[in-house]
């Protein structure tokens, strides 16, 4: 179970990545500001993109690889509407607090 | 059997004439609606009368010269569907159509009948609303009763006695938009339902017990020692008689009692005849066709088509012979008083087939359906005459307002006279002979019979009474009505009346021994006993018939002729029968409080109180305050909050890997790497 060339262990990878997704989701539950959020969303994004990586490098598989660009040409476009909302949220509403944006409520 | 005589056709063209007046008919000219509500019965009549020409020439005495002549049609001739009806295992039911003996005098009667009434609904509806609806009903009317009488197995008469049952109520509440015609279309069809009850009864008893509702298959479970082909081992073949393998006479005897209700209810027989007074709501010659002529008489058609059934079973056949005697009585009693011209006729005609069921209780089948045939004639003529004087009188049906009106409608009148002549049992009318045949026939039954013979003969008297002392009151004296705008008759309304009048004359003529021998291969050959009565026991019977009837044409003119008092006075010195008799012995009352009131007591305060609005309108309740206050619990997770969703998103995935973690997923990780 020894990692190729290095001698750093498979798990210490997929840690590091529990540990960002972990970051990821504190930061979203427990941050108001919404362009704060939307960067733990990022967050979460590549801590999943480093375990594909690293899965896809312990099996030789390319296919891990291939996903994470899928992943990251998402995130891009998600990045590109997700910051037109919070700009439209902010024009409507002039703030960024998520707690004073509820208006999801029936 | 080589011509084919397109039975099928004779219920389907009514059906053709229905569809299309029910469905076009308001937007039809009126002449061209007329025209297909009569094409539809003419042609039944014309294929009914082909067939009977094609079956009579089988009499070798038609055609001395030329030698026997070959049968074109043999009874029972069949037509069947080529795909079977119902085919479940055991159970296999045909549209199949049988024409014998009994189902051709019956549908000469249906046709011929119902044809006549036709061309009389066309002068009398002439002016009413709703022109094509009531043909349209009339002709759906001959539709199921020719199925009815043409049914080669139970079911498919049951087809057919559901559907007359429909028809009658639909043309009982033709008129709808009266209160009392729309209840007594229900009265109808509700009391028929208690009939339908005991005959769907005997149909499962039937089916279970014979394995097969076809008539012809039952009828030969009857016939004594079949013969059964057996192939022996060797190849030989011998003939076994099988002995028949009938249930047990008690079965036979339930089995006939469940189609004796069935046969009261659309007869109109105690103790389910009280629908049919109240039918006279309907218009005039819906009267005489349905509730007179032809439908009211299908359970005599009945028994007698399943005679097989209750000569195995005598005792059911007595309680038949009872309740008819008992029906002919009462109804007849109950016409004494009546002042509606068309009660008086409905009680006559519910007497009338109290005879007929006489008849078939003392087993002459035969005599039975010689009377209905002959009633039929008459009984029909009865209320078009009569339709003939309420249209003349503008819709007067008051027999207390009539009189004097023999000088207004002198055919009318002329042929009214025969009728009542005809009922009364005076010689050479039709129903001297069809009556004589029933009371002579009782006669010679026994002592049993000698008391049904009676009541037939006291019946005979109070007949003769009350339809003369119509005769008078409507015919005779001064007119006492206020409002005089004679209608005049038309000749669609006349023809009709003369022919009918024409057919109560001679329809008798035949003689019932001619009758009985001709049906003796479908209804049974009459009891011994009145083939063995000797002449004289017969003249002098024929006699004592005919004085009764003079005795009641004497009352009835002692009575009624002259503007008399005397009638009031009777009905003062005996308050108490009077009432009686002018309230029909309170049965309606009493039904109503024994029957209607408890039931619909029962339906509003148990059923429509305690389960409906209690027990399911409660549960309806429960489950909605269950899924309101659910909802009230979960509206408060729908915050609008994104990171209280965000919290639970997580919690959940938190959940669902923790699930994994402790029991796996069930699914082959590695496997589906490796792929």
């Amino acid at each position: 179970m020894t990692f190729l060339h290095h001698d750093v262990p498979l798990s210490w990878y997929l840690l590091l990545s529990a540990v960002l997704f972990s970051l990821g989701i504190v930061g979203f539950l427990i941050k108001r500001n919404l362009i704060t959020v939307f960067m733990s969303i990022e967050l979460m994004l590549n801590a999943v993109n480093l375990s594909f990586v690293t899965f896809a490098y312990q099996w030789n598989a390319v296919k891990g690889q291939i996903f994470v660009f899928f992943v990251m040409v998402v995130s891009a476009a998600e990045a590109a509407v997700g910051l037109a909302i919070i700009i439209a949220v902010f024009r409507a509403r002039a703030t960024l607090s998520v707690d004073r944006i509820d208006l999801m409520k029936l | 059997m080589t011509e084919s005589l397109h039975l099928w056709l004779v219920p389907l063209l009514p059906f053709a004439g229905f569809l299309l007046n029910g469905i076009f008919g308001s937007q039809l000219p009126k002449r061209l609606v007329t025209t297909i509500g009569l094409l539809a019965p003419l042609g039944s009549l014309l294929l009914v009368l082909n067939a009977a020409a094609a079956a009579l020439i089988t009499a070798p005495e038609t055609c001395p010269q030329c030698g026997p002549v070959t049968a074109s049609v043999s009874f029972p001739y069949i037509e069947t569907f080529s795909r079977p009806w119902i085919d479940l295992g055991a159970l296999h039911v045909d549209f199949s159509f049988v024409l014998d003996q009994l189902s051709l005098v019956m549908l000469l009667v249906v046709t011929g009948v119902g044809f006549l009434i036709h061309i009389y609904s066309v002068g009398y509806m002439g002016r009413e609303e709703g022109y094509a609806r009531y043909f349209s009903f009339l002709n759906l009317f001959l539709f199921f009763m020719t199925v009815l009488v043409l049914a080669g197995n139970v079911l498919l008469m049951f087809v057919g006695w559901e559907g007359v049952g429909l028809a009658s109520y639909l043309l009982i509440g033709f008129y709808f938009s009266k209160n009392s015609a729309a209840a007594a279309g229900k009265k109808a069809f509700i009391v028929n339902r208690i009939g339908d009850f005991g005959f769907l009864i005997g149909i499962f008893l039937l089916l279970a017990n014979f394995g097969t509702l076809t008539f012809s298959q039952i009828a030969a479970r009857f016939l004594p020692g079949r013969a059964v082909r057996v192939v022996l081992q060797n190849g030989a073949v011998m003939l076994v008689h099988a002995p028949a393998h009938l249930p047990s006479a008690g079965i036979l005897t339930a089995i006939c009692l469940c189609l004796l209700l069935g046969a009261a209810g659309k007869s109109a027989q105690i103790p389910l005849y009280v629908w049919l007074p109240d039918a006279m709501e309907g218009p005039t010659p819906v009267s005489a066709l349905i509730h007179a002529a032809t439908m009211v008489t299908a359970g005599v058609y009945m028994i007698a088509r399943t005679h097989w059934l209750f000569d195995n079973a005598p005792k059911a056949l007595v309680f038949v012979g009872i309740v008819g005697a008992a029906t002919a009585l009462f109804a007849a009693t109950i016409a004494l008083v009546q002042n509606d011209i068309k009660r008086v006729l409905a009680y006559s005609t519910i007497s009338q087939i109290g005879y007929m069921f006489l008849a078939c209780g003392v087993a002459a089948y035969s005599a039975g359906i010689f009377h209905l045939v002959t009633h039929a004639f008459f009984k029909a003529l009865l209320f078009l005459a009569a339709g003939s004087v309420i249209h003349a009188m503008g819709g007067e049906q008051d027999l207390r307002k009539m009189g004097g009106l023999w000088k207004k409608l002198p055919v009318t009148f002329g042929t009214m006279t025969i009728a009542v002549f005809t009922i009364a049992g005076f010689p050479p009318l039709a129903a001297f002979y069809s009556k004589d045949a029933i009371l002579s026939a009782a006669f010679v039954h026994g002592a049993s019979g000698r008391i049904l013979w009676f009541i037939g003969l006291v019946t005979a008297l109070l007949t003769s009474f009350y339809m003369f002392r119509l005769w008078y009151l409507a015919f005779f004296g001064e007119s006492r009505g206020e409002h005089h705008h004679h209608h005049s008759t038309p000749l669609s309304m006349l023809a009709p009346l003369v022919i009918l009048a024409a057919f109560s004359i001679c329809g008798g003529w035949i003689g019932i021994e001619r009758i009985a021998a001709y049906l003796a291969p479908s209804t049974g050959a009459l009891p011994s006993a009145v083939a063995e009565a000797n002449p004289q026991l017969e003249f002098v019977l024929s006699s004592l018939a005919v004085a009764v009837a003079l005795i009641g044409w004497i009352i009835a003119h002692l009575l009624y002729c002259e503007k008399s008092k005397r009638p009031a006075q009777l009905a003062a010195a005996h308050p108490a029968a009077y009432q009686l008799l002018a309230n029909k012995y309170y049965v309606d009352e009493f039904y109503g409080a024994i029957f209607v009131k408890p039931l619909l007591a029962t339906s509003k305060y148990v059923l429509g109180w305690i389960v409906d609005f209690a027990i399911l309108g409660g549960i309806a309740w429960l489950l909605a305050a269950i899924a309101s206050l659910g909802g009230m619990i979960l509206q408060r997770w729908q915050s609008g909050n994104l990171r209280s969703y965000a919290a639970w998103l997580a919690l959940g995935a938190a959940v669902v890997l923790l699930f994994v973690l402790l029991h796996g997923t069930g699914f082959d990780f590695a496997l589906a790497v490796r792929r």
